[in-house]
């Protein structure tokens, strides 16, 4: 099971890692904008090049959101944006690209070309600095990340076999101190209705007291049993009891 | 310690009832003063239908009513050989006058009582005469002479049947008071949640309490009939609810927080429940109105399922997994003097007899791998310890309670296939299904 911490932590410094790229390249493209049109030697005024520049507001947007690019122009008289095409010498555009996108401008006139380039880095899942997707985003993880424990008939000791499961849950919820969660107690159909509830309350207490012991904090976590009120699985078999002996883990918002 | 539990099997069973029964009616007369037990020396009854006393048009629907509530309920009882009516004399009598001594108190019918009457409705009203006649007396026959007066409907003729049947449960039965007028409360998902619902004893009249489109469990009722205590989810945990029939809904009842389940009443209205409002579910203690809680027990537990010895108030069973499979235990009502009173399996749902001395629960006794056997309902005697198994080879069994006479109890089963609630004799025999489709489940007895 130390496998699948290992491959946890590998995954998530991935992610931190493109996060760094992308800022980098972020800061790299700005930088390049601001060495963008140096006056060359000064022509015959008949003759002026023309100078361009293009930027985007916000340079950063979530995957569905439109953005600003605006351009400035002078000594031009033919102005195109790929993938835009001919625009005005001045002007501005709402985009929504579906990807990062580097868009091109080309401003073309009697003394010569300028180009002009803006980076619109566009987040998808993977990276969430915007406050205002934080929830969903969050849950998603939430949902792909955190796993349920599972427990032996009649018992609600956290098995030694799920240890690495809590261990991985924990370091989840404290990578992500923000998510609060409820974890249901569950159990099989056998047995009493009244019994099976205050089983499942030491079935949720006990992941909850794991939790509180590999670093989380316990105002973060409530507790609730559905006993065998609510099962995942209704078969009468080993495989479906087994589905049902958990503690669930639910997201609360 | 196994040595002190011995099975004194299913042939010893009928003996075991006897010695309930002595208890139950330990103010009884006659046959229990004799010695003579259950299921040895029954009295042999005869029931005659009913005669119209009057030529309203509702008679004949209100006379077969009360003649089959009245049949059942004298059957139920369990304490009567009731003399079949394929054996009955052709003029059954309609009131004294008619009645022909020798022809019931000879062969076929060779009864010694005979409970006998009339019926009439007129401009709305229904008059119910009804008499219970020693007939192997005719000197002095008369044990019983009633006259009731009621509202023409089926359902007012049901109850003056229950009540006629229940004066002669009471005068033959050694003084014990019949359950023909008792309810069971129950939970019933037929609305697609579980909700509280009650009964009359014989499964008619089926009413739904609650409406809360949750989840609701446990029901029961108070000593007095005045309140009922339930468990439901409520505002994020499981808490003890109460609905009232003063005024019929639920009312307020303070929350404890964390998982409040399985409540109990005293038999002076205290309430027992589990609680995990301080961590693991242990037994508490409230009054009636929720105040002045305090926990009796402080293991691991899981702790649920408290039942009061009805009889003292003073010990309470519960069940308890501190050591693995649930088992029962008892302790003094103050959760002193702990002592565990099943020793292997999985016990569960205690109920104390009415008159103090027994519990009856849901064991599955040899719970492994490869163990035959179910959850079936058991009887106890609570100072021995020794056992009756009352179900047999017949699917899941559990939530026992006992009736108010000690003489029946209702339980849920899924030998049908769904679970349905079933009443029978203490002693496992008389079995009855009250219930039909969906899922009924928890029968809780009134106390009177």
């Amino acid at each position: 099971m130390k496998h699948v911490t290992a491959t946890r932590t590998t995954r998530t410094l991935t992610g931190w890692f493109s996060l760094a790229l992308a800022i980098g390249a972020i800061a790299f493209l700005a930088a390049c904008a601001k060495k963008v049109a140096p006056p060359p030697p000064p022509p015959p005024p008949s003759m002026t090049a023309p100078t361009a520049s293009l930027s985007a507001t916000p340079n950063t947007v979530d995957a569905g959101q439109p953005t600003t690019l605006s351009w400035q122009t002078t000594n031009a008289t033919d102005v195109s944006i790929d993938g835009i095409g001919p625009v005005d010498p001045t002007g501005s555009r709402q985009v929504t690209p579906a990807d990062s996108t580097t868009y091109h401008l080309v401003a073309k006139g009697s003394g010569g070309t300028q180009e002009a380039t803006a980076r619109v880095t566009v987040n998808t899942a993977a990276a969430p600095p915007q406050t205002s997707t934080y929830n969903a985003t969050e849950e998603e993880l939430f949902a792909q990340n955190v796993k349920d424990i599972y427990f032996d008939y009649d018992k609600a000791d956290i098995r030694a076999s799920d240890q690495s499961v809590i261990q991985g849950d924990a370091q989840f919820l404290q990578q992500h101190p923000n998510i609060r969660i409820t974890i249901e107690g569950h159990c099989d159909e056998r047995g009493s209705t009244e019994y099976n509830l205050a089983l499942g309350t030491n079935r949720a207490d006990s992941v909850k007291n794991a939790l509180i012991q590999a670093g989380v904090s316990g105002d973060r976590i409530k507790t609730f049993s559905y006993g065998k009120e609510k099962p995942f699985c209704t078969e009468s078999n080993e495989s479906c009891w087994q589905q049902n002996r958990r503690g669930h883990f639910v997201y609360e918002k | 310690m196994s040595n002190s539990y011995r099975s004194i099997g299913r042939y010893a069973s009928l003996t075991f009832a006897a010695l309930l029964l002595f208890g139950a009616a330990s103010s009884a007369q006659d046959w229990i003063r004799t010695g003579t037990g259950l299921g040895v020396e029954r009295v042999r009854l005869a029931a005659a239908d009913f005669k119209p006393s009057t030529s309203d048009a509702k008679n004949a629907e209100l006379l077969k009513t009360f003649n089959d509530v009245l049949w059942n309920d004298l059957g139920n009882a369990g304490i009567f050989d009731l003399v079949s009516k394929s054996f009955y004399p052709l003029q059954e009598p309609g009131q004294p006058s008619d009645v022909n001594f020798s022809a019931w108190s000879s062969p076929p019918p060779n009864t010694s009582m005979l409970a006998f009457g009339n019926l009439g409705a007129a401009s709305g009203k229904v008059t119910v005469q009804g008499w219970l006649y020693d007939v192997k007396n005719q000197a002095s026959p008369q044990v019983l002479g009633k006259q009731y007066t009621d509202n023409a409907t089926l359902d007012a003729v049901r109850i003056i049947a229950h009540r006629f049947a229940d004066e002669i449960i009471f005068r033959l039965g050694g003084g014990v008071q019949g359950i023909a007028e008792t309810k069971i409360y129950f939970i019933s998902e037929r609305t697609g949640h579980k909700e509280v619902w009650m009964m009359d004893y014989d499964g008619a009249n089926q009413q739904q309490l609650t409406r809360s489109g949750s989840i609701s469990l446990s029901p029961r009722i108070s000593p007095d009939g005045s309140r009922l205590a339930f468990s439901s989810i409520n505002k994020g945990g499981w808490e003890i609810m109460m609905y009232s029939f003063d005024l019929n809904r639920v009312v307020a009842f303070p929350r404890f927080g964390g998982m409040n389940l399985s409540p109990s009443w005293s038999p002076d209205g205290k309430l027992a429940f589990s609680s995990s409002r301080n961590g693991y579910p242990n037994i508490w203690v409230i009054d009636g109105s929720g105040g002045n809680s305090r926990r009796l027990t402080s293991d691991k537990g899981p702790d649920v399922s408290p039942t009061w010895n009805r009889k003292t108030g003073s010990q309470i069973a519960f069940v308890s997994g501190r050591t693995g499979l649930p088992q029962i235990y008892t302790m003094e009502s103050d959760g002193t003097n702990l002592q565990r009173v099943t020793d292997q399996g999985y016990a569960v749902s205690p109920n104390w007899s009415p008159n103090g001395q027994f519990l009856t629960f849901s064991w599955m006794r040899k719970y492994g791998p490869g163990e035959p056997g179910s959850n079936d309902i058991y009887l106890m005697d609570v100072a021995s310890k020794q056992w009756v198994q009352l179900t047999h080879d017949a699917g899941r069994n559990d939530f026992p309670c006992w009736s108010p006479d000690g003489r029946h109890i209702v339980f849920q089963s899924h030998r049908s296939g769904s679970d349905q609630i079933w009443s029978m004799l203490a002693d496992g025999t008389n079995v009855k299904q009250l219930t039909f489709g969906s899922s009924n489940t928890q029968p809780n007895w009134s106390w009177k």
